[in-house]
């Protein structure tokens, strides 16, 4: 397969308003007889189908959640980066693109990153007309903070919950046109099978919740924006009903896969407590502004009181390593440094299986220097969040924190008009691989979020329907009925086993073996290792799961199960992913390929590329397709944040 | 670490022509650590191993925010632990022996799906009768056009905080829904983008509300103390003034709009 990434040639400035002019319309008049389906409301979800509905497409929405407030990008604590430069602090779109180009490691398609900044500055726009109240300076201008990766403030943000407050933006848009009619809306209803016709994606099967009605829409173009698969680890940052089911129902369908290995550990979470946990709770990386990280020097001072550590005893290790980035160096190297920290034996807090990992976040400095009060503002929901799950009070003793699971960098391959290879099928939001890379920078999700849903999106789509024979089918299609069939034979199978284990032990298993050897250091012997565990357990997955219940009510055990079976068909993938590429490169490390420093060294000559997958067939080995990568503009280098 | 053991009683219903009880269910071994959901997710795998369906509970990021998870715990919604929602109350709220009850929000416009599981879809269409500002994706001027004063940015972001979980209306007496409705056109009735659409925003969200068979605010304010995320009642007030002004110049009827 010949992977065409359709972006524009030339000069890089004027690609995407190029690309825009020389794309079809759809005549307004015209756009009510366009059938679109959007799975997924965050973000770029939400965005998308507020936008194509006010536009005059007949829209339908699915979400699991039962609002489609609730998608998971509600969760965004942080901010969102914008290349508006308010601050002249010497940001501009170029510089917006080649921090996001270099954060990725070199692993992103630049013309699709160089939009992305480029859109970045009419998100803003876009979320202040509807009302997001972003923080402001006492003069009423929008006020910027830094994040990790850069060295200028463009990251806007509302409170410690800038992701709720521009998911409610594109909620409320979303909701009028709901109201209105021209979206028609699904919410508790879950995607559980693409529909292909004639090669071109159709429809979707989905599953009622609540009622377990399986039901089969139609359109004339699919979209699905329905987030990663960080939870494949089990324990994650992500919410509990995150899934990759969609996407992977896709993937069986033909759709390649691309960068499986890509996932995000981010730095600032809260530790692992025990044995019972089900989530994994971040705190915001702004907290990295003022917060400093800190282990003690010697081991006979890990059990310590942090107060008892005098001054001179403490390793402020990423502020030694890297001074001129200091606690704002990318994601992936605070993660890995943290884990390095913990390997030699200087991990702080509660045993847990016989390890301390943890390391200091400490404000005594912050608190000391600004006031408690100045702390307060800028973080006093993020420290209530702290203290009621640990006990602790950040504002006296240093913040413990670990890295987890976070975002991830792959998902369904997309060109440039993010349409996957399944023509009729798009993909934005995280659930495509386009913008990040190897490693994504903080406060870039919900830009690409929102970029993908409300500018790129909904041009792209209306070039396809512009360009692509409009053909009618009905329910009756054969297509149709054995995607209907395919997935009730599924649901009958998973609830005839009747075995020994719950779904949610094998999710836990699964979940420790990749987190184990595909989390933040990776080897070749470990990734053999686990693909095996990984077969292992998905065999003994589909001989002793046990699901109660019938299909035709609400059923968490069925609706989890589903979920997982796919997990361990991923879960394998991301592994298989990770031992083809012997480099290390953003998020993705291997160790036999580092640096003498402890930094990732990537291989250009032999792995500049994106890795996408092909699905043969259950327990077939997927076949590898690969889009070279080229970069006129910033040119690869060896990241230093020294 | 120290575990504890509780007795819970919790209400299970099949669905929404079940009538409904308690059933009573012992939680063992519960690290102090844990989550409240984190124990509900451990009773479950031992209904599971018993054969009994588990318990449905509605729940998604487990952070607090996204407004998913709610139930009546010992009569208070979200539980004993102020401003904080079910997801983020831990166990060490509890001691060794407790009796936990353990309900659905209770309220005629949110009826019982299964178990603890509520349909909350009458928010969504308060929301959908006016609880946006009309602004057209790519049409926005410069943000920094439109200065606005910190304290008015503040008090909007103050209401908007709200994350629609519902336990406002399951703490009144009433099953009032004015705080949620309150804080949502206050977020935008505040700001300068949401002046032009203030009079029909008022209005119809306010019709909507009643639509759904919410009932009426008598000033009892037990939703700003069940509120996880201390919305404060003098929205409450401020919608009253906005619809009062809002009927006052209104130049057609109010239209009830249909539920």
């Amino acid at each position: 397969m010949d992977l065409q990434s359709k972006a524009p040639a030339g000069d890089i400035e004027t690609r995407w308003s190029r690309h825009k002019f020389n794309m079809k319309l759809v005549n307004p008049a015209n756009r009510h007889k366009y059938n679109v389906i959007v799975v997924g409301t965050g973000l770029a979800g939400g965005a998308l189908a507020a936008t194509l509905g006010e536009q005059g497409y007949n829209v339908k929405a699915f979400c699991y959640q039962d609002s489609p407030r609730r998608a998971h990008s509600i969760a965004a604590q942080g901010g969102i980066n914008s290349a508006k430069n308010y601050p002249n602090d010497g940001d501009s779109v170029f510089r917006l693109f080649y921090d996001t180009v270099k954060g990725g490691d070199f692993r992103a398609r630049e013309s699709n990153v160089y939009r992305l900044a480029e859109v970045s500055v009419n998100i803003i726009d876009q979320c202040v007309s509807q009302g997001v109240p972003f923080a402001r300076e006492y003069g009423g201008l929008l006020a910027n903070r830094s994040f990790g990766g850069a060295q200028v403030s463009r990251t806007f943000y509302a409170r410690g919950q800038t992701g709720q407050q521009l998911l409610l933006g594109a909620y409320q848009s979303l909701s009028k046109q709901i109201d209105a009619g021209t979206v028609e809306m699904f919410p508790r209803t879950e995607m559980l099978e693409l529909i292909k016709v004639d090669g071109k994606a159709r429809g979707i099967v989905t599953r009622n919740m609540v009622s377990g009605e399986i039901e089969s829409h139609l359109a004339d173009v699919v979209v699905l924006c329905t987030g990663g698969y960080g939870n494949v680890f089990f324990l994650s940052t992500n919410a509990m009903g995150c899934n990759a089911t969609a996407t992977w129902r896709a993937h069986r369908h033909g759709a390649l896969f691309a960068n499986p290995c890509y996932t995000q550990i981010h730095p600032t979470c809260i530790p692992v407590s025990g044995e019972n946990q089900s989530k994994l709770t971040l705190m915001s990386e702004s907290l990295r502004n003022d917060g400093r990280v800190w282990v003690p020097k010697k081991k006979e001072d890990i059990q310590k009181s942090p107060a008892d550590i005098p001054e001179e005893d403490r390793y402020y290790y990423l502020e030694r390593i890297y001074p001129s980035f200091g606690n704002l160096v990318p994601r992936d190297i605070a993660s890995r440094r943290a884990k390095e920290m913990c390997d030699q034996g200087l991990g702080v807090g509660p045993e847990v299986d016989g390890e301390r990992r943890g390391v200091y976040l400490d404000f005594g400095d912050a608190v000391q220097r600004l006031g408690k009060k100045a702390v307060e503002e800028r973080y006093g929901n993020l420290f209530e969040m702290y203290e009621r799950i640990t006990g602790e009070d950040p504002y006296t003793t240093p913040m413990r924190i670990y890295p987890a699971t976070h975002y991830t960098m792959g998902g369904l391959w997309v060109d440039y008009n993010l349409e996957s290879t399944i023509s009729g099928l798009f993909v934005g939001g995280e659930a495509n691989f386009s913008d990040h890379g190897a490693n994504r920078l903080g406060a870039s999700a919900l830009m690409q979020g929102l970029s993908d849903g409300y500018f790129v999106l909904p041009a792209t789509v209306a070039n396809y329907l512009a360009t692509a024979e409009k053909v009618e089918i009905d329910q009756s299609h054969p297509e149709v009925q054995a995607a209907v069939q395919s997935v009730r034979d599924r649901m009958e199978k998973l609830l005839s086993i009747n075995g020994e284990r719950s779904v949610d032990s094998f999710h836990r298993e699964l979940g420790k073996i990749i987190w184990g050897y595909c989390g933040m250091a990776r080897t070749k012997e470990g990734l053999e290792t686990a693909i095996e565990k990984v077969k292992a357990l998905r065999a003994e997955f589909w001989k002793n799961v046990r699901v109660l219940g019938g299909s035709e009510e609400l059923n968490v055990s069925l609706e989890k199960a589903g979920r997982v079976a796919d997990f361990l068909e991923l879960g394998e993938l991301m592994c298989r992913d990770a031992l083809m590429r012997s480099e290390s490169c953003g998020g993705h490390f291997r160790e036999e390929s580092q640096t003498e420093e402890g930094e990732a060294k990537r291989d250009d000559e032999n792995y500049q590329f994106v890795g996408a997958w092909e699905w043969q067939g259950e327990e077939q080995e997927q076949v590898l397709h690969k889009e070279a990568l080229e970069f006129e503009y910033v040119k690869p280098s060896q990241r230093s944040y020294k | 670490m120290s575990t504890i053991n509780l007795v819970l009683h919790v209400w299970r219903q099949t669905g929404s022509d079940d009538k409904g009880s308690f059933e009573t269910y012992q939680a063992k071994d519960v690290s102090e650590h844990s989550s409240f959901l984190e124990m509900l997710d451990q009773v479950n795998e031992t209904l599971v191993a018993d054969g009994t369906m588990p318990i449905a509970f509605d729940h998604d990021c487990r952070e607090g925010i996204c407004g998913s998870c709610g139930m009546v715990i010992n009569g208070t919604p979200h539980g004993p632990q102020k401003a904080t929602t079910t997801c983020q109350l831990h166990m060490r709220q509890f001691k060794d022996g407790d009796e936990v009850w353990i309900e659905p929000w209770r309220a005629n416009a949110f009826p019982v799906v299964r178990d603890l599981v509520v349909d909350r879809g009458s928010f969504d269409r308060i929301i959908g009768a006016g609880g946006f500002v009309t602004a057209r994706t790519g049409s926005a001027q410069d943000a920094n056009a439109l200065p606005i004063a910190k304290g008015i940015a503040d008090q909007a972001m103050d209401a908007a905080a709200c994350i629609g979980c519902g336990a406002c209306v399951a703490a009144c007496p009433n099953a009032s829904a004015m705080l949620f409705t309150a804080a949502k056109a206050g977020h935008l009735n505040l700001l300068p983008q949401g002046q032009p659409e203030k009079e029909s925003r008022t209005r119809n969200m306010v019709a909507q509300m009643e639509a759904e068979g919410f009932g009426h605010c008598t000033n009892h304010y037990e939703c700003m103390d069940a509120c996880p995320k201390g919305i404060d009642v003098e929205f409450i007030a401020k919608l009253n003034r906005d619809f009062v002004a809002a009927t006052v110049t209104a130049r057609a009827p109010l239209n009830t709009r249909a539920k």
